[in-house]
């Protein structure tokens, strides 16, 4: 508890060396403003940031329509805190990777993603982005998970509103747990692509895994 | 109005020994233009003297192991006949080039890029042959027939790169002759497995 020196309120005082200084409390009074709720910052951080995960809609396909069906008015992403879509990377927190990747927009997704500033996450919605689905082709890059590190993926093609919703919350729990004030002590390299045991080249190609 | 069998006699009368007789197969009739080069004075007449104002489609055949290796096909409309021809004309892999058509129908410019990007047939007099689907500096052209369909490995520094799609027994075919809805689901049916 705090204490500061202070004149007593409301009387004045009878000449500047007789005053006597009394202490008021200076903080939290329980009797005005209730319980106290402990909590370590990790916990209180998190619960922040969990809630208020703005997306980059990365709609690349039909996955994309879905996306706009779940930040409208019938599925409402907007309950979980996550109705933000930011159509610019240095705004969002979680990039929603929806549809269908080629090798022509890879590395622009990537570019997107390395522009998003930390802390970032990634949701891989439907098949196309998880594994490149049914393009078994040479156009089609083989999910997204190649060029990107992965948080969550959502099965479907293209998968209900509710399905994304439901990685929506998987990732807030995946967010809530995550120990960050411990990274903060460590020089922590830039995790990007080591653990998924991806390589870049001098030019900043992806190399052949 | 004039018949589809009319224009396409008339377009032959003008070309006598460049086009063959008209084949007519299920109401559509086709026309062999033996000099690809003569290409686009065929369709300029077509266009000019008999309504042909419209290029539904422009498209190529791989003929792979078969020599000429390739064949482009124009689809030709006239919006005031009703009236659909096809055209046909060969090119040796050798060649691999023909005269452009788009100063008869301006609409042939992205038809023929993606022929130029797709097969790797170059259109002699094309105002912007670029690739259009594929980006620059891609090494290989992906609808040949001698092209895998997993694809092929390729770096282009900084804007692009690929790899070989993993195929795992594919590609997975469905077959419609088969009785039993278990039996037609999609199945390996690579003959190379």
């Amino acid at each position: 508890m705090f204490r500061v020196a202070r004149p007593t309120a409301g009387r004045k005082p009878m000449s500047a060396t007789v005053s006597a200084p009394t202490t008021t409390e200076f903080g939290y009074n329980s009797k005005i403003e209730g319980e106290v709720v402990h909590t370590t910052v990790d916990a209180a951080l998190n619960w922040f940031r969990k809630n208020s995960l703005w997306p980059m809609p990365m709609g690349l396909a039909c996955c994309g329509i879905e996306l706009m069906a779940v930040g409208a008015s019938r599925f409402d992403i907007s309950r979980f805190g996550s109705e933000v879509m930011r159509f610019s990377p240095r705004q969002s927190d979680v990039m929603i990777v929806a549809g269908t990747v080629t090798y022509k927009m890879a590395l622009a997704v990537r570019r997107i993603y390395e522009q998003m500033t930390e802390p970032k996450w990634v949701i891989a919605m439907g098949a196309c982005a998880s594994t490149g689905g049914m393009y078994r082709s040479y156009a089609v890059l083989q999910g997204v998970d190649q060029i990107l590190p992965v948080d969550v993926y959502v099965a479907g093609c293209p998968p209900r509103p509710e399905a994304l919703l439901d990685a929506l919350i998987k990732l807030q729990g995946k967010v809530g747990r995550e120990p960050f004030t411990k990274e903060w002590k460590k020089d922590a390299a830039p995790k990007k692509y080591g653990s998924l045991g991806m390589e870049l080249g001098e030019r900043g190609e992806v190399l052949p895994s | 109005m004039p018949t589809t069998l009319e224009l396409a006699s008339q377009l032959r009368d003008q070309f006598p020994d460049l086009i063959s007789a008209p084949a007519e197969f299920r109401g559509e009739v086709t026309l062999v233009v033996a000099d690809a080069e003569r290409i686009a004075e065929v369709c300029g007449f077509a266009k000019a003297k008999l309504g042909f104002d419209m290029l539904l489609d422009l498209s190529s055949v791989d003929n792979y192991g078969d020599d000429p290796r390739w064949t482009v096909v124009y689809e030709l409309y006239g919006l005031g006949s009703n009236v659909h021809v096809r055209l046909k004309t060969n090119i040796s892999e050798e060649k691999s080039e023909l005269p452009t058509v788009c100063g008869v129908w301006r609409t042939a410019d992205w038809h023929e890029r993606e022929i130029f990007d797709m097969m790797g047939i170059r259109f002699a007099g094309h105002p912007d042959l670029r690739r259009i689907l594929m980006w620059d500096g891609y090494p290989y052209f992906p609808l040949r027939k001698d092209f895998p369909l997993a694809g092929k490995p390729s770096v282009m520094p900084e804007s692009a790169f690929s790899r070989s799609a993993p195929m795992d027994g594919g590609p997975f075919i469905t077959s419609t002759s088969i009785e039993g809805a278990t039996l037609r689901e999609p199945r390996s049916r690579n003959p190379e497995n």
